[in-house]
């Protein structure tokens, strides 16, 4: 695996005026990534789908577990190795209006993390620039201008001509299309794909929404309260989904076609806090399958065939 | 169709920009009638959420004005008022009275200094002239309507007490609190996860099945439009592009926007598919122009794959394709 995350927890204990619970937000989550392939991370507000794509990046510190990311833990790594490591990792914001500063001309953005890393000279850099410009079919021109004077869909390429311009080997993209409408969404996931398989890219994708990470990912990590549900490769989520979660999740998404307007499984009840997640199950507050069982006892991942998994009792 | 709650009659809205008036919204037509919901779909920019700020006059006054056309809403007295003729103190006593009103973030709309009930009451106190015991006993009564179980306390929290789901529930029993003839909906799901959105639109259905009331419904995710919506219109740069039965025009889109939107909504299972074939996600090219740079002609003529020389020449008129079915564009027997 070139990066592989093993019981992975990250604890947010209350700090200075804030009062109350420790915050769950990731609670023992493993998987891994081979070089060159995609996985998805979905899940609703408070799954900690950002806080586990943070952690992975070491953008945050992890409360338990391990991370590697090819052969290296990066737990270990002091803080100037730290910065060495992250020239080969990348991170794609959600928002392409706010993760670009306003003063600073695409050339600029573009060429801050060479500046810091110091590589090569100022042309090297300068033509580096126009070249990952290209690779996200923006035209040269945009250098010399300031992000306002771009649409949504040109700042998220933006976004990523700047992680791919220090030539990173591993991305984490963090909701990078939820912002965006609807026909530019599609335009970004096939240049994003198109790039990946280019580039060789290693990723991880993050996002709430199960619809758009299938074109892209080769597996798919289903998350709710902080804990994995279910993992299997992209098909095979889509075509035979086995943690009741994950089936509520796929029949929640209003399909357009109104033929295929089957009759939706409704959860009743909300999202549990993080800082207090129900016992056993996390899910069983809402699992329309929930048993006295499922109360006491914390599921295990059972396989339902090559790289599919998930944890549930009762199915 | 009955007679019409709401109905839009040639609608234009100007924003004063850089010295320059332009049209955010241009030749509306529009009508619903109760117990119906229309769904006006949009990308950003598209003039959706000007045109149901114009209907509710919350337009921001110091840079935007309706220009042209007339919007009317019939009465709960059966009598037909002129919105657009009404000064502010009118418009104050039909919204949140006639005209309930839900939009994207519970939070924002919602006064976190007050209790739910307080918030809920206070139009039932305002329009009706309840006491405030009544009021209140109404408010605990719209809460279980929206489905918050044990009314009473809930009643007593205030809004950051309450979880997302839980606060647009609060201001859709808010919105209902005096029986409106009107609801307006503004991407009321937009901001919720996935499994709370399906609960929300369920209970929208529920509500209007008992209630009665008309419900426009603005939104850019045309899934929702398929759930909820007996009719659709698509708007497009300040326009309206395509307009009919939702089932209709999502089985069979006469505007080559509307097709190139629906084929972009990512289908379950379908794209790995695409995937396994080497074949991208369909998409629509470029990107919607800015209202200072609107092209001549058809606004979508740019990014359209059906363009012709003659789509350049006028806008074209949203033309009859069909009983109850209207779409701006000059080929649409072709798409």
């Amino acid at each position: 695996m070139f990066v592989d995350v093993r019981n992975l927890s990250k604890h947010f204990a209350p700090t200075g005026f804030s009062r109350g619970p420790t915050v769950r937000a990731v609670e023992d989550v493993s998987f891994g990534i081979p070089r060159g392939k995609v996985v998805g991370l979905v899940g609703e507000s408070g799954s900690g789908k950002t806080t586990i794509g943070r952690s992975v990046l070491r953008l945050i510190e992890p409360t338990s577990g391990e991370v590697r990311i090819d052969g290296t833990d990066i737990r270990v790594l002091s803080a100037a190795e730290l910065r060495k490591a992250r020239q080969r990792m990348q991170y794609v914001f959600q928002d392409p209006y706010a993760s670009l500063s306003p003063r600073m001309t695409i050339g600029q953005i573009l060429t801050e993390g060479m500046d810091i890393q110091k590589l090569g000279t100022k042309a090297d850099r300068r033509r580096k620039a126009a070249e990952v410009l290209a690779l996200v079919e923006m035209p040269e021109d945009a250098l010399n201008r300031y992000p306002h004077e771009f649409s949504g869909g040109q700042r998220q390429r933006i976004g990523l001509a700047r992680a791919l311009a220090l030539e990173p080997e591993f991305i984490v993209a963090d909701e990078p299309v939820s912002a965006l409408d609807v026909s530019i969404q599609a335009q970004v996931i096939n240049l994003m794909r198109d790039l990946q398989l280019r580039l060789g890219l290693t990723m991880l994708f993050i996002s709430h929404d199960l619809a758009v990470v299938e074109y892209i990912c080769d597996t798919v990590v289903v998350l709710y309260l902080g804990r994995v549900m279910e993992i299997a490769p992209a098909a095979d989520l889509y075509a035979h989904p086995q943690h009741p979660y994950t089936r509520a999740l796929l029949s929640a998404i209003p399909s357009p076609d109104p033929e295929k307007r089957k009759q939706r499984q409704i959860l009743t009840g909300d999202i549990p806090s993080p800082s207090s997640p129900p016992s056993g199950c996390v899910f069983r507050t809402r699992c329309p399958m929930a048993a006295s069982e499922c109360a006491v006892v914390n599921p295990a991942m059972k396989s339902a065939g090559e790289g599919h998994f998930y944890a549930c009792l009762r199915v | 169709m009955g007679a019409p709650v709401l109905e839009i009659a040639g609608l234009r809205t100007v924003f004063r920009i850089a010295g320059r008036e332009l049209a955010a919204v241009a030749d509306i037509d529009l009508a619903i009638a109760s117990g119906e919901t229309l769904a006006l779909v949009g990308e950003s920019g598209s003039g959706k959420s000007v045109t149901s700020l114009s209907i509710m006059g919350l337009l921001p006054r110091r840079v935007a004005r309706i220009e042209a056309g007339e919007i009317r809403l019939r009465r709960r007295s059966g009598a037909v008022e002129r919105l657009t003729m009404l000064d502010d103190e009118g418009l104050r006593q039909l919204r949140g009275n006639e005209i309930g009103m839900i939009f994207q973030e519970p939070m924002t709309s919602l006064n976190p200094v007050y209790t739910v009930g307080e918030q809920i009451a206070e139009p039932i106190r305002i329009h009706q002239r309840l006491p405030r015991r009544e009021a209140a006993a109404r408010a605990v009564r719209l809460l279980a309507d929206v489905g918050i179980p044990d009314p009473e306390r809930r009643a007593r929290q205030f809004p950051h007490e309450l979880s997302g789901g839980m606060r647009q529930r609060v201001t859709i029993a808010m919105a209902l609190a005096c029986d409106p003839e009107l609801l307006i909906a503004d991407e009321p799901t937009t901001a919720l996860d996935v499994t709370i959105q399906a609960q929300v639109l369920e209970l929208l259905q529920q509500l209007q099945r008992d209630r009665g009331m008309a419900i426009l419904f603005v939104t850019h995710n045309l899934g929702v439009v398929a759930e909820i919506a007996d009719r659709v219109a698509v708007m497009y740069a300040g326009r309206i592009v395509e307009t009919g039965p939702v089932a209709e025009v999502f089985a069979h889109p006469r505007h080559p926007y509307t097709r190139g939107l629906l084929a972009s909504i990512p289908r379950l299972g379908e794209a790995v598919k695409l995937k396994e074939r080497g074949e991208p996600l369909p998409a629509i090219a470029g990107s919607v122009p800015s209202l200072m740079r609107l092209p001549a002609g058809c606004a979508f003529a740019p990014r359209c794959p059906m363009e012709i020389p003659a789509c350049r020449a006028a806008v074209p008129t949203l033309e009859q394709v069909g009983p109850e079915r209207r779409a701006r564009c000059i080929r649409w027997e072709e798409v």
